[in-house]
């Protein structure tokens, strides 16, 4: 049976962060995903923003963590080549009294995070498209966007290179313990020993704690959120706009993203499932209806895909006052050897890296000795990306390697360069959502529906496998069904 | 292939439009002509429509789509025009330099006197059409699923529901059921055909492929592949109906629902864009607002022939070899041509009357609503009638052509717009 000091459960932004901070030390590291690639949970459908972090309840841990992970973005991206914009955002009041602004702003006071109320005038001029009835808005200029792919696989990648393991398609299924110490994990594809396990499941999160013996009334339940990304040839935003929120959610956000791509959404809907990321058309009429009270001249040709994601929304309560949807970070004392986080939504993404490292102190608490590697290496190049290039670049990317040359996503001018690196990264890209998650290919006007055939030609060359066995996004999601004339009796 | 660095005339896309396009330009005295075309052979979209209805017009010959692309790419070939292929065209300034690149030729750059744009279009996507549900495997475009079967020898599922009654839609329902898969059936959100009444027969009657009017999906169900599709019937306001939901087990839908022309290099270029046609504002000579670059076929609307597709390249083509020859497009004023009643757009958006003295000018559209009895199209200026045809009905699925004469001439000179209609006889 393989050994790892530690293992974690889960491979979205929070577990791959993790896996990254732990690399730094003397420790051997295994990270098991249940999907097919990393990222592809709530990680992978998300307003894709650093919050600055005004909005959480103060005290709570939500706030702490936003407000410790917020300024460690620039270096995390300048290490790890994730792309991020610090630009700011905007809680923009639309026909209300402006005193919400000011209780926003005391909140954001609150929470150590700095703001400044602005008036419509300086609204409008900021953001030309800005529903004109717009009374005034505060913005924070400490949030930003962020690429929340690259934002799980850079960490990941470089963890991998600073020698941690990973396992994709192996699902964890029970805990091994000698009473009650944890000394292994049984999962779909083998036992593994380990001396501690890193319990980062997101939505899945509370299972894997009760199955600890850990906080039997912790429970996820999944709040979906709705999103249209918008065509950059239509409309592009260099700017977060919020609307003022409501005591659920943040509201419908119409904002910018570091690919180009506006994007509008999302909402909030409680669903009993755990994969139901359908689309719903009363989802799509609310994030519609949100989209035109910030941003009235959205077009609905400019819209190009939509999208659903999870929120992994949990019911533990905040140490001080009565909020009751607060993060779990915990080494709970029910057992030895896990360290338990749940119920990681809004604003996990931003929070991550605190968390990780918060993960790394709790270690050090419960007095594991870690030493730092002196061959860690904390950088992790960005590959090349065709379209980022002048001519003059490109002309030098396509006499290097020819490669660079084959256009092979005409919308997002992604070449066969690059997805080839993809397939043949530390993290391996092996189906194409992967490769998607990585390059942006195939989200462009004709939603891949040129680059899809060539897509596959090219994993089934790179991977050695029939264009058969080739998948969207693992087994069970291939393309094709079998060969022409090859017809069933 | 070898290129030079200079051309008299550019040709980007090697369809039926910038085949056509090319040989016109060669055969009016454009000496250096190029063409460009990302794929490994000439011949475009037509290389995987090997179904036959290609040619009736030009030919008086059934075709399929690469025997009709060969007469030409032979002919371009034989008049000299040069190839590069296996090439992306990233960019084409409003000067006329083009950038591009290629595996095998690496990154190139041209100058062009002239350049036609021939781009042809794109399938609708999911998205545009708004389709609610899970984002499994199997959702795919009518015209991908054709490369698939057409090029590539590889089916993309085994029980289909094809939403939009579009021609490739319907043409895949053929050829999905030849090769030994189940076609449930064709939806179509309006309460008309969207493609050729003649595909209808051919492609879905034949075969037994039911087709319901007034229907679309409400719902695609399935985590990983497609595992059904949710169908209902839909209002006049296309809203779905309660009580008509019926699940249709399947492992694919096939999407039809429409075209749009790809004008993503027209509009960095600085060309004006249409909104209805969603091509370029063009004149009779198929030259748009920038000086020297012209597009033709699907590229500027979409046809429902390739005959029309290769007429508009042929005009195109002309035109730019005379623009390089005399340095200056068709000459003399230009006149506005506008939709009026039940016509969704006509083509060309402006004439220059002078055209008219050598030759005929065609103007091509499209209906608004179905019209299922005898109609007059009319070309009015003012309250004057200038030329008008019958026709047996109107449909929106089938293009309406009208050309106007050298007799016309000075009716139209002295016109300050016409106003196409086409109305009840």
């Amino acid at each position: 049976m393989n050994s790892y000091d530690v293992i974690i459960i889960g491979g979205g932004v929070v577990g791959c962060m993790t896996a990254r901070a732990l690399s730094r030390y003397n420790l051997s590291i295994l990270l098991i995903e249940k999907e097919s690639d990393i990222g592809m949970g709530a990680s992978s459908a998300n307003s894709a923003i650093v919050h600055a972090g005004h909005d959480p309840v103060p005290g709570t841990l939500k706030a702490e963590m936003n407000h410790l992970a917020n300024p460690m973005w620039d270096t995390l991206s300048a290490e790890l080549g994730i792309p991020f914009k610090r630009s700011g955002a905007y809680i923009v009041a639309i026909e209300e009294g402006c005193d919400c602004l000011e209780t926003l702003q005391a909140r954001a006071k609150a929470n150590g995070v700095p703001s400044e109320i602005i008036s419509a005038d300086e609204m409008k001029r900021r953001e030309p498209r800005v529903n004109p009835l717009t009374t005034g808005a505060l913005f924070t200029p400490t949030a930003g966007m962020v690429d929340p792919f690259a934002a799980c696989i850079a960490p990941l990648e470089n963890a991998i290179n600073n020698g941690a393991q990973v396992m994709t398609d192996t699902a964890f299924v029970d805990f091994i313990k000698e009473g009650s110490k944890i000394i292994g994990i049984k999962t779909s594809r083998g036992d593994f020993a380990c001396r501690w396990v890193v319990n980062a499941a997101g939505l899945y999160s509370d299972e894997v704690m009760h199955k600890a013996g850990v906080r039997p009334e912790f429970k996820i339940t999944p709040r979906k959120g709705e999103y249209y990304i918008l065509d950059k040839s239509e409309i592009q935003m260099e700017n977060i706009l919020f609307p003022v929120p409501s005591e659920v959610s943040k509201g419908i956000l119409v904002l910018g993203s570091t690919h180009g791509n506006a994007l509008v959404g999302p909402n909030s809907n409680m669903v009993p499932e755990k994969e139901n990321r359908a689309v719903t058309a009363d989802g799509l009429a609310e994030i519609w209806s949100g989209s035109q009270r910030l941003v009235p001249s959205i077009a609905p040709r400019s819209i190009i895909a939509v999208f659903a994601g999870l929120r992994a929304t949990g019911n533990a309560h905040a140490k001080n006052g009565d909020y009751s949807h607060d993060f779990v970070i915990e080494i709970p004392k029910e057992v030895q050897g896990l360290v338990n986080l749940g119920g990681i939504e809004s604003p996990g993404l931003t929070s991550a890296p605190a968390i990780a490292q918060r993960v790394v102190e709790l270690l050090k608490e419960a007095g594991e000795k870690l030493v730092e590697k002196k061959d860690f290496n904390p950088i992790r190049p960005a590959r090349p990306r065709f379209n980022h290039l002048n001519h003059e670049e490109q002309a030098a990317l396509v006499a290097k390697d020819a490669r660079y040359g084959h256009m092979i996503c005409r919308c997002e001018m992604i070449t066969e360069g690059e997805i080839v690196a993809e397939i043949h990264a530390p993290l391996p890209a092996k189906t194409y959502d992967a490769i998607k998650r990585r390059t942006w290919l195939g989200t462009g006007r004709c939603l891949g529906a040129f680059d899809m055939p060539r897509v596959v030609a090219i994993l089934s060359q790179e991977l050695g496998v029939s264009p058969l066995e080739i998948t969207k996004k693992g087994t069970g999601s291939e393309f094709l069904a079998r060969l022409t004339k090859d017809v069933e009796a | 292939m070898m290129h030079k660095e200079n051309y008299d005339v550019v040709v980007i896309g090697s369809g039926p439009g910038g085949l056509a396009a090319a040989i016109a330009a060669k055969k009016n005295g454009a000496e250096a002509v190029l063409i460009i075309d990302r794929d490994i052979e000439p011949g475009g979209i037509l290389l995987q429509c090997i179904h036959n209805g290609f040619g009736m017009e030009t030919f008086k010959q059934d075709l399929p789509g690469p025997a009709y692309a060969q007469r030409f790419i032979d002919e371009a070939t034989q008049v000299g025009v040069d190839f590069l292929l296996d090439t992306m065209v990233l960019e084409v300034t409003r000067d006329h330099h083009i950038f591009a690149t290629s595996k095998q030729h690496g990154f190139v750059e041209i100058n062009a006197k002239t350049v036609v744009l021939a781009m042809g279009c794109r399938e609708r996507s999911r998205a545009q059409i708004r389709l609610p549900g899970t984002r499994p495997a199997g959702v795919f475009t009518a015209g991908t699923a054709q490369r698939w079967v057409n090029v590539e020898g590889f089916m993309p599922g085994k029980r289909f529901v094809i939403l939009g009654s579009g021609d490739i839609g319907m043409i895949m329902a053929r050829r999905l059921t030849f090769e030994g898969a189940k076609v449930e059936r064709v939806l179509e959100v309006m309460p008309y055909l969207s493609g050729l009444t003649r595909n209808y027969v051919q492609c879905l009657m034949d075969f037994d492929i039911g087709l319901q009017l007034k229907h679309t999906v409400k719902n695609i169900i399935g985590k990983n592949r497609v595992e059904a599709i949710e169908a209902c019937a839909v209002d006049d306001k296309m809203q779905p109906i309660a009580g008509t939901e019926e699940i249709i087990p399947c492992d694919t839908l096939l999407l039809s629902v429409g075209l749009i022309p790809e004008n993503e290099l027209s509009r960095q270029a600085g060309v004006l864009i249409d909104p209805v046609t969603a091509g370029p504002f063009v004149d009779d000579g198929f030259q748009t607002n920038i000086p020297g670059v012209f597009s033709a076929g699907n590229v500027v609307h979409v046809y429902d022939l390739v005959d029309w597709v290769t007429e508009a390249g042929l005009t195109a083509g002309k035109s730019a070899a005379q623009l390089v020859r005399k340095g200056v497009g068709s000459d003399g004023p230009t006149i506005p041509v506008k939709a009026a009643d039940n016509v969704r757009y006509v083509v060309p958006q402006t004439l220059h009357p002078s055209t008219l003295e050598e030759n005929d000018i065609r103007l091509q559209m499209r209906v608004t609503r179905p019209i299922e009895k005898p109609v007059w199209v009319e070309v009015r200026s003012g309250d004057k009638l200038i030329t008008r045809r019958g026709e047996p009905y109107a449909r929106p699925g089938e293009m309406v052509t009208i050309a106007l004469k050298p007799a016309q001439v000075e009716e139209i000179k002295a016109a300050s717009e016409l106003r196409v209609a086409i109305v009840e006889r």
